[in-house]
């Protein structure tokens, strides 16, 4: 009797039960990846089939290869449109950088304790909480070449007058700079919780080996701070590649289109007042993603080794 | 039998009040999508649905308001997906796109009744592509140059008629220390206006719409004299610096406070210079001057239209409705001072009294024999309006690169234009 009863029991144990183990994680990962897939790898195949059609968003879509692809390489050869958001991608890319060093002073020179020093830190943090639409506002009436406060202060030293975003050489320089000022406010707060974690003993051990200053900081403090330091280049390359909402702002990719990036000009391409050409945005969106999926693919390749070497 | 009488008592006030046919009582849904999303333009659009409801009390109108400049490109999607009856937006090329896809109504069958083809013949051109109408018009404004009156007394000036004048206008202004014109350039449209005169002016309207519509080359001599124009006062100093870092409305203040004086704008700058505190007796306005002896005048008049999605589901009602819109006391009252404060394009509608109305109508009807465009980003397929404008901006900052931008623009019409 009671063997007829195990014997029961061990065949009633379900498929389910017996690969519960290796089952549970997928099906919490599930809702996941299902969103995933559908709203983010779905469309990045879309988005390459969408680039061999020349396609105005109402009528037949016609198929035409890779003459997409080969229109932007005669525009980069001819230094056309695409040539100039590549290179301001670039631009872009290097100079936002800046943000790392800036926000590990800033967080360096905060970290300490006087009297209201939340405060100050509150305030340093600020422009990383208000909106880019506000900033890239900002900044338009800071450049204004009439009104505007930066040409008061140059007027002062007997300087200027300088039309930051009327030039073209200068507009993409002076867009990378608003949008440094909310970026380092965000590598600063990384670097601010990373201190937060430094090892005193370390530092008490450096100073008793005589190591202070610039010393101290390269060979104690930023060993210890590479985490922070990992995720804020993350987050600045990315961010720089994003781009798009201080140039919308704060010139329209103008003057001429100087101001253009990769990620604005196929806005402007695809999906704006004047733009009726989806293929041809696809295509650009096509080469952006590949950009963006080097820096992706060495940023998870060095996680993963990191993870291994544990 | 009172009953028939309050019908009929009904349907000849409707008959009277539209001077067109009354059809049976309309019934069921009209959705109307409106992108006049200004809160003067609004006011007065919802005036004019609810007057069309009470002809209407069966007819259940529902009116979505959308922001003017979403509305660009919200279009495409609810012309397709969710379509409404009714809809707005504009005439000539900015329509090709919709059409071409089949998503407007052909509504020639209303052109062809006697109400419409005879009193708004004069944008049925606007209208037409491929020999079919498919909209109708109810507004339009004029473009030419707004000016300071007290400037030009001052300085003993009076309205330029030719090319010399205005040259010898400027130069004069530009040694009082002023710029003649003022302009912002930063969203493109507003150096497209001044090409629009110029190029009319220098080589006539059928050669302007040649160019527009690819048939002529941006490379042509012809072209290379509008700018070689262009350039005479660009090198005078005539346009305020740093324009291509402002908006139009941010260049209204150089007006106001008498560092410019001139605005090359349509009809809806007068409004804000208006509020701005400059009086009728200061702000005037003139024609754009002749430039070429001989080349017949034309002007930029941009036309705001209604249309049937091809998708609409009540297409009787929304007929009735264009009827109602296009009618002459309709057209009258909504484009009067207190409302859009433009011109209606019914030929039987009475222009409100108001001076810049008076001279634009003026000058439209009896002083524009060349022709009526709709302006450069609409006569223009939307791409090559793009490139084109990008160039003119250039041009206004670096007028040395002239070669090198026709070669621009005549690269992309050999792309555009297939």
């Amino acid at each position: 009797m009671a063997d007829a009863v195990l014997t029961q029991t061990a065949e009633k144990e379900s498929w389910f039960h017996r690969n519960q183990q290796a089952i549970a994680p997928w099906l919490f990962l599930a809702p996941g990846i299902l969103f995933f897939a559908v709203y983010v790898i779905a469309p990045v195949f879309q988005s390459f089939n969408l680039s061999l059609y020349e396609w105005d968003g109402l009528g037949q879509a016609e198929y035409v290869g890779l003459r997409n692809y080969e229109d932007l390489y005669w525009e980069f050869v001819d230094r056309d449109a695409f040539y100039t958001s590549l290179k301001n991608n670039v631009i872009w890319l290097l100079m936002y950088l800046l943000a790392i060093p800036a926000g590990l002073f800033i967080a360096l020179f905060l970290n300490q304790t006087v009297f209201g020093i939340r405060l100050y830190k509150s305030l340093f943090f600020f422009p990383f909480v208000i909106s880019q639409v506000v900033v890239g506002l900002v900044f338009t009436w800071f450049y204004d070449p009439t009104f505007g406060l930066l040409n008061a202060m140059l007027g002062f030293f007997g300087l200027g007058p300088l039309n930051v975003m009327g030039n073209e050489h200068l507009v993409t320089y002076g867009i990378i700079l608003a949008g440094l000022w909310p970026q380092t406010a965000y590598c600063m707060i990384l670097y601010l919780t990373g201190l937060n974690a430094v090892d005193p003993e370390q530092i008490e051990a450096g100073r008793l080996d005589g190591a202070k200053g610039l010393r101290m900081l390269w060979y104690i403090i930023l060993p210890q701070l590479r985490p922070a330091t990992f995720i804020a280049f993350v987050v600045t390359i990315i961010g720089s590649l994003r781009s798009f909402d201080l140039i919308s702002i704060m010139t329209g990719g103008g003057p001429f289109g100087s101001s253009r990036v990769l990620a604005y000009y196929m806005f402007e391409v695809a999906l704006s007042e004047y733009g009726f050409r989806m293929g041809y945005g696809a295509a650009i969106a096509v080469v952006l993603f590949l950009i963006m999926m080097c820096f992706i693919t060495y940023f998870l390749w060095s996680m993963y080794r990191e993870e291994r070497g544990r | 039998m009172s009953e028939f009488l309050k019908r009929t008592v009904a349907a000849c006030a409707v008959s009277a009040a539209m001077a067109v046919p009354a059809y049976a009582e309309l019934t069921g849904d009209l959705s109307i999508f409106l992108d006049t999303s200004n809160p003067a333009p609004r006011a007065t659009m919802e005036g004019m649905i609810a007057r069309f409801q009470e002809q209407h009390p069966d007819l259940n109108v529902e009116t979505t308001v959308i922001d003017r400049e979403a509305y660009k490109t919200q279009i495409r999607n609810f012309l397709t997906a969710n379509a409404p009856d009714v809809a707005t937006w504009y005439a000539a090329n900015r329509m090709r796109p919709y059409v071409e896809a089949g998503l407007f109504e052909d509504v020639s069958d209303l052109w062809a009744e006697p109400a419409i083809a005879d009193n708004l013949g004069s944008t049925k051109g606007a209208m037409t592509i491929d020999g079919k109408q498919w909209g109708v018009p109810y507004t339009y404004y004029q473009w030419g140059v707004y000016y300071r009156k007290d400037i030009f007394d001052e300085l003993g000036l009076s309205e330029p008629a030719n090319w010399a004048e205005e040259k010898a206008n400027c130069e004069k202004i530009v040694a009082s220390g002023r710029a003649c014109y003022t302009i912002g350039t930063k969203f493109l449209w507003t150096a497209g206006g001044w090409f629009d005169y110029l190029n009319m002016r220098t080589n006539g309207f059928d050669f302007h719409m040649q160019l527009l519509t690819g048939q002529a080359s941006w490379e042509s001599d012809e072209v290379k004299a509008t700018f070689a124009n262009w350039r005479e006062l660009i090198d005078m100093g005539g346009f305020i610096d740093n324009h291509q870092t402002y908006s139009w409305q941010e260049a209204l203040p150089f007006m106001v406070k008498g560092e410019a004086a001139a605005y090359l704008m349509g009809n809806f700058a007068v409004a804000p210079l208006r509020d701005a505190g400059l009086t009728d007796d200061q702000l005037d306005f003139y024609q754009f001057p002749a430039i070429t002896e001989g080349v017949a005048m034309a002007e930029d008049a941009p036309t705001d239209t209604f249309h049937i999605p091809a998708n609409a589901k009540n297409k009787e009602a929304a007929r009735e409705f264009l009827r109602y819109v296009v009618s002459a006391d309709n057209q009258t009252i909504i484009n009067a001072g207190d409302g859009l404060g433009q011109l209606p394009v019914n030929a039987n509608s009475s222009v409100d009294d108001d001076k810049f109305l008076n001279q634009g109508f003026e000058m439209l009807s009896s002083n524009s024999p060349g022709g009526v465009a709709q302006f450069f980003d609409r006569d223009a397929p939307a791409e090559m309006a793009k490139v084109a404008m990008e160039g003119f901006q250039e041009f206004m900052v670096k007028p040395d690169e002239l070669d090198r931008i026709l070669a621009k623009l005549e690269r992309a019409r050999g792309r555009i234009y297939k």
